[in-house]
């Protein structure tokens, strides 16, 4: 790749990194009243991003960053208050500068007239000076001022100076240069060296340099820290001033330099031993002289003279110095050197560990199987060190994957903007609180969290919140609060979203949910069981649709996909103080604690997460409902008894009840239902392998593993199966089956 | 002329700019993500020039530039700034510090080897 | 559809032949990945029935296609002489079931000729062209259509 692209990716990668932390830098700026570090962090990033965008000549980024950047350096710099109308302002610009990034790297242009508005907003922000920061400030922080390398561009006009009679004379301009040039004690204490000048100006072109020791004080008045000689150069015409100014830069203010054009025979230069702080008179010497730039400190170190009497050994002047010059640093270097105690490791390398773990965890379980099939699993050594080796694999299995592991933060950091831009579609007030942002997720999780829980918030705002005249009239302050928290809950991570809004209207739902054919009108339901409604396939109460938490997607599916990930929704809701849907996933989806099961022949996986308990059917709890249905009766209530080997397809005839294991499980879209296999193998940890990888989503199937003998083996989607038993039923057959998982 | 050059800067991508193009050169380079790791950096090893940002967590350049001329050892090694910052106070600050030039970005990797080839011996 | 039919003309290329009822066939090499013996797959559910089923390939689990099903050739019985051809589909690893590899083949794209449209329709709309080489004649199966359509976001 060419490296300049993958300093491009570094660029982005790094953008991300700052766009993920800005919004909570910003908010911890208003929280922390303005606290100088929390802007300081801010400011950081912002300008970051900018000098990195001014690298790749991404215009439109800088100089919405640079504006960005103003504002922020105004309020750094005490200029402008940390009120919340300003955070408010630049959180906005802080979606915007993403929407830049974003459009960057897919070489789109952002919207412009969102940037000019915001841009706009921002500048008025600035004291004083409304709409000035924008375009010409940003070219030149964006650095194509001429003076790239220079200190303070000077533009002089030499014919201004040397005043009328000489600056008309045309032969001027090919006369040789004459450079005086005087260093000051500051200029080595910045580490600068009169001879790498001299060189550097030698290289111009032919030269003719001369030095003037004559302000040298005797041995014992030399302070060993002053500055004492001065060089005079001739050079040739040839090279510009702009060559020569160029040389000293970095010097500028650190020396006394005098810049003249020889005249005629250009004999003047020479040895003139004077080129001091007092610039000769024009006619004197037939220069015209051209004061470069005076140093400001000109006058603590005069005389101005050298330390040295030689100019090869003029460099150490400054490092000989026995004290320091400069004070210490104020700051505190040792602070925290704990914070760099991490390593950024490629996502490839440890995606390839946690694979090669799980074919080591896969090879440990066959190992273990044949050694079970010999004589010598009798050998307790054997069978002791087995054990060991398992033990020790789990172990590599579980630190591996916690590398992978991540803060909810990252996603939640997102959804700051999401309640932003829903409140302001639909005009309601919103503040959103998280909680437990630092709740640890394998990334594969994480990755997947974002989109339900956009939806569930867009939901809570959309639909949770009433309006601010709604709210004022129940006694409720105008601006509503979704609380998003995340907790780890019995091996699983919880995700809740939680409006103060009115709670569910329970007798619209049921009576859209009658309507829709979803119950039937003379159902009695429990309060939770309407909830419940809400996230049924096929329900969405028609009048509340907006293009919000819409875009025609219902919580049914929110909660299908959440439900494909392993992951359970729910809901609680109470009225008049608000709603809260739950949301719990399993930690990783990388491995899966599962029951290893035999149906049709084959052998697969049910997730333990979903299973309540296993049972052996008997004759009298089984009863058979229309041609192919059948519920079983446990503990008083009936649920489906969905045969897998049958829902799987690789059997017509269902396995009499009686013959197999009933695996109660607990479903959330039906309730609960029984599956019924051959038998059971036992449990065990398995890897999970994605179908899609190399084939498609299969249905009933949520993933596979390959276990102990080598082989694949399908990992049941318990939702699709059980789901997969009712879709062929007749009307009738689903009501009963529907009442009896109910 | 094979140069050590200790960059100091918290941005990856700067970093990684700042080591292409002079490792081009045949500079060797050693990076630091910001000005207390650059000062550990300079406790174990001496350098031919140090580029350093200014804007960095823990300690900027501004601390770290006095940080480094208030060691003995350092007091000669050129300094140079690169950054985004144009105006006259910061840099004026810097040379205060001891900053022995100025780079401003963006980033041009001739000028930057020029301004090297500029303040090294 | 976007396979590359149009490619230069001087390029020679090789394939990998191999028979299927009495009728030669033959792929790209540079879609082969490797050739495995025959493995005992675990059957998908409601999967069409030329997919055989999934098979564990160093930890991946790979779909296999019998491929004379597929064409319409009729089901194989799958024995322990069978060999399954694991090739690229896009970014997908698909084993393809076929009786048995003959040779590899190195054609230029002269020998190569489109499809004559007497070939049955099935079987036409999986072959790219006929190579013929020594009276010879060997159908260039095109590899993109070989694995059902997905569907559509299963939801």
């Amino acid at each position: 790749m060419d490296p300049l692209e993958s300093v491009k990716i570094t660029f982005f990668q790094e953008c991300d990194e700052h766009l993920a932390t800005l919004e909570g830098d910003l908010l911890a700026m208003e929280e922390s009243a303005g606290d100088r570090e929390a802007i300081d962090a801010v400011f950081r990033a912002v300008h970051s991003i900018k000098g990195g965008a001014g690298a790749f000549g991404l215009e439109a980024l800088v100089s919405f960053a640079h504006v960005f950047e103003t504002a922020l350096d105004h309020m750094r710099e005490g200029r402008l208050a940390v009120t919340h109308e300003a955070v408010q302002i630049m959180l906005r610009a802080n979606d915007i500068l993403a929407d830049h990034v974003e459009a960057a790297k897919s070489g789109a242009d952002a919207d412009a007239a969102a940037a000019a508005a915001m841009m706009a907003e921002l500048n008025a922000l600035s004291p004083g000076e409304g709409g000035e920061a924008g375009g010409d400030d940003a070219l030149d922080a964006g650095g194509t001022a001429p003076d790239e390398l220079g200190f303070v561009p000077l533009k002089m006009d030499i014919a201004d100076i040397g005043g009328d009679d000489t600056a008309s004379d045309p032969a001027a301009d090919d006369a040789d240069w004459v450079v005086t040039f005087a260093p000051h004690a500051r200029l080595y204490a910045t580490a600068n060296d009169a001879l790498i000048l001299l060189r550097e100006l030698t290289r111009l072109g032919e030269s003719d340099v001369s030095l003037d020791a004559s302000a040298l004080p005797g041995l014992d008045e030399i302070d060993p820290e002053g500055a004492y000689l001065s060089w005079t150069v001739r050079l040739l015409a040839s090279c510009t001033e702009d060559d020569i100014r160029e040389v000293f830069d970095f010097v500028d203010g650190d020396c006394t330099l005098t810049l003249e054009r020889a005249t005629g025979d250009g004999q003047g230069a020479g040895g003139s031993g004077d080129a001091a702080d007092e610039l000769p008179p024009a006619d004197e010497l037939g220069f015209r002289p051209v004061q470069i730039a005076i140093g400001e400190d000109d006058a603590i170190t005069s005389p101005v003279a050298e330390s040295d009497a030689t100019p090869a050994s003029a460099e150490p002047a400054a490092s000989a110095a026995p004290q320091a010059a400069s004070p210490p640093p104020t700051a505190k270097p040792a602070a925290s050197p704990a914070a760099s105690a991490t390593i950024r490791v490629d996502l490839d390398r440890v995606d390839k560990l946690i694979d090669l773990v799980g074919e080591l965890v896969i090879n440990q379980a066959m190992l273990a199987q044949r050694v079970s099939e010999t004589v010598i699993a009798n050998d307790s050594n054997v069978s002791m060190g087995l054990d060991e080796l398992e033990q020790l694999t789990r172990e590599i299995q579980d630190s591996v994957m916690a590398i992978r592991a991540q803060p909810v933060r990252i996603v939640f950091q997102r959804m700051s903007r999401v309640a932003r831009e829903c409140a302001s579609a639909t005009g309601k007030q919103v503040r959103l609180v998280t909680e437990g942002e630092g709740t640890e997720v394998d990334k594969t999780v994480i990755e997947r969290l974002s989109e339900p829980i956009t939806h569930m918030l867009r939901n809570a705002v959309d639909h949770g919140l009433e309006s601010p005249e709604r709210r004022a009239e129940v006694g409720k302050p105008a601006e509503g609060v979704v609380r998003l928290s995340a907790r780890h809950q019995s091996g699983r991570i919880v995700i809740d979203v939680a409006d103060d809004g009115g709670g569910i209207n329970r007798e619209r739902v049921f009576n859209s949910a009658v309507e829709k054919g979803l119950v039937s009108a003379d159902a009695t339901l429990t309060d939770d069981e309407i909830d419940n409604l809400i996230m049924m396939p096929g329900f969405s109460t028609a009048q509340e649709v907006s293009n919000i938490s819409g875009r025609g997607v219902g919580m049914d599916v929110v909660k299908r996909s959440i439900q494909e990930l392993g992951g359970r929704l729910s809901i609680s809701s109470e009225p008049g103080v608000g709603t809260t849907f739950s949301l719990s996933l399993p930690l990783t989806l990388a491995v899966l604690d599962g029951m290893v099961v035999s149906a049709g022949g084959q052998t697969l996986v049910a997730p333990l997460t979903s299973i309540v308990e296993t049972l052996q059917p008997k004759a009298d709890a089984v009863r058979r409902i229309g041609p192919n249905r059948t519920v079983l009766a446990v503990r008083g209530a009936h649920v489906p008894l969905v045969d897998v080997g049958v829902a799987m397809g690789w059997r017509t005839e269902p396995l009499p009840a009686t013959e197999g294991v009933a695996i109660l499980v607990d479903s959330e879209v039906h309730g609960e239902a029984a599956l019924l296999v051959d038998g059971i193998q036992g449990q065990r940890q398995v890897v999970i392998k994605s179908l899609e990888a190399n084939y498609q989503h299969v249905d009933c199937i949520a993933a596979a593993t390959i276990l102990g003998d080598g082989r694949v083996a399908l990992i049941i989607d318990v939702e699709s199966t059980i789901g997969s038993n009712l879709r062929g039923a007749t009307p009738a057959e689903a009501k009963e089956l529907l009442a009896a998982a109910g | 002329m094979s140069l050590s050059i200790l960059t100091v800067d918290d941005s990856r991508m700067m970093r990684e700019m700042l080591l292409l193009a002079l490792s081009e050169q045949g500079f060797v380079v050693t990076q630091a993500e910001d000005g207390v790791e650059g000062l550990e950096k300079l406790n174990s090893a001496s350098f031919d020039v140090i580029i350093t940002d200014i804007n960095m967590p823990r300690l900027d350049g501004f601390g770290f530039i006095e940080g480094v001329r208030a060691d003995e050892k350092h007091r000669a090694t050129p300094i140079l700034v690169l950054s985004t910052e144009g105006d006259v106070e910061k840099k004026t600050r810097a040379k205060t510090a001891g900053a022995t030039g100025w780079i401003v970005k963006p980033f041009n990797a001739e000028k930057l080897v020029s301004a090297i080839r500029r303040v090294s011996a | 559809m976007n396979e590359t039919t149009t490619s230069s003309l001087d390029e020679s290329r090789e394939l990998i032949t191999f028979r299927m009822s009495d009728q030669e066939f033959c792929v790209d090499i540079m879609a082969v990945r490797e050739i495995r013996g025959w493995t005992q797959t675990t059957p998908l559910p409601q999967s069409p029935q030329y997919v055989m089923g999934v098979i564990n390939l160093r930890g991946a689990v790979l779909p296999v296609v019998d491929l004379s099903r597929r064409l319409g050739l009729g089901p194989t019985e799958p024995k322990a002489r069978h060999v399954i051809i694991v090739v690229n589909i896009g970014t997908r690893l698909v084993g393809l079931l076929v009786d048995g590899v003959s040779d590899i083949l190195t054609v230029t794209d002269e020998s190569v000729q489109p499809t004559p449209q007497v070939a049955c329709d099935v079987v036409d709309s999986f072959v790219k062209g006929i190579v013929t080489l020594e009276g010879r004649m060997i159908s260039w199966i095109l590899l993109d259509e070989i694995l059902p359509e997905p569907k559509e976001a299963a939801a």
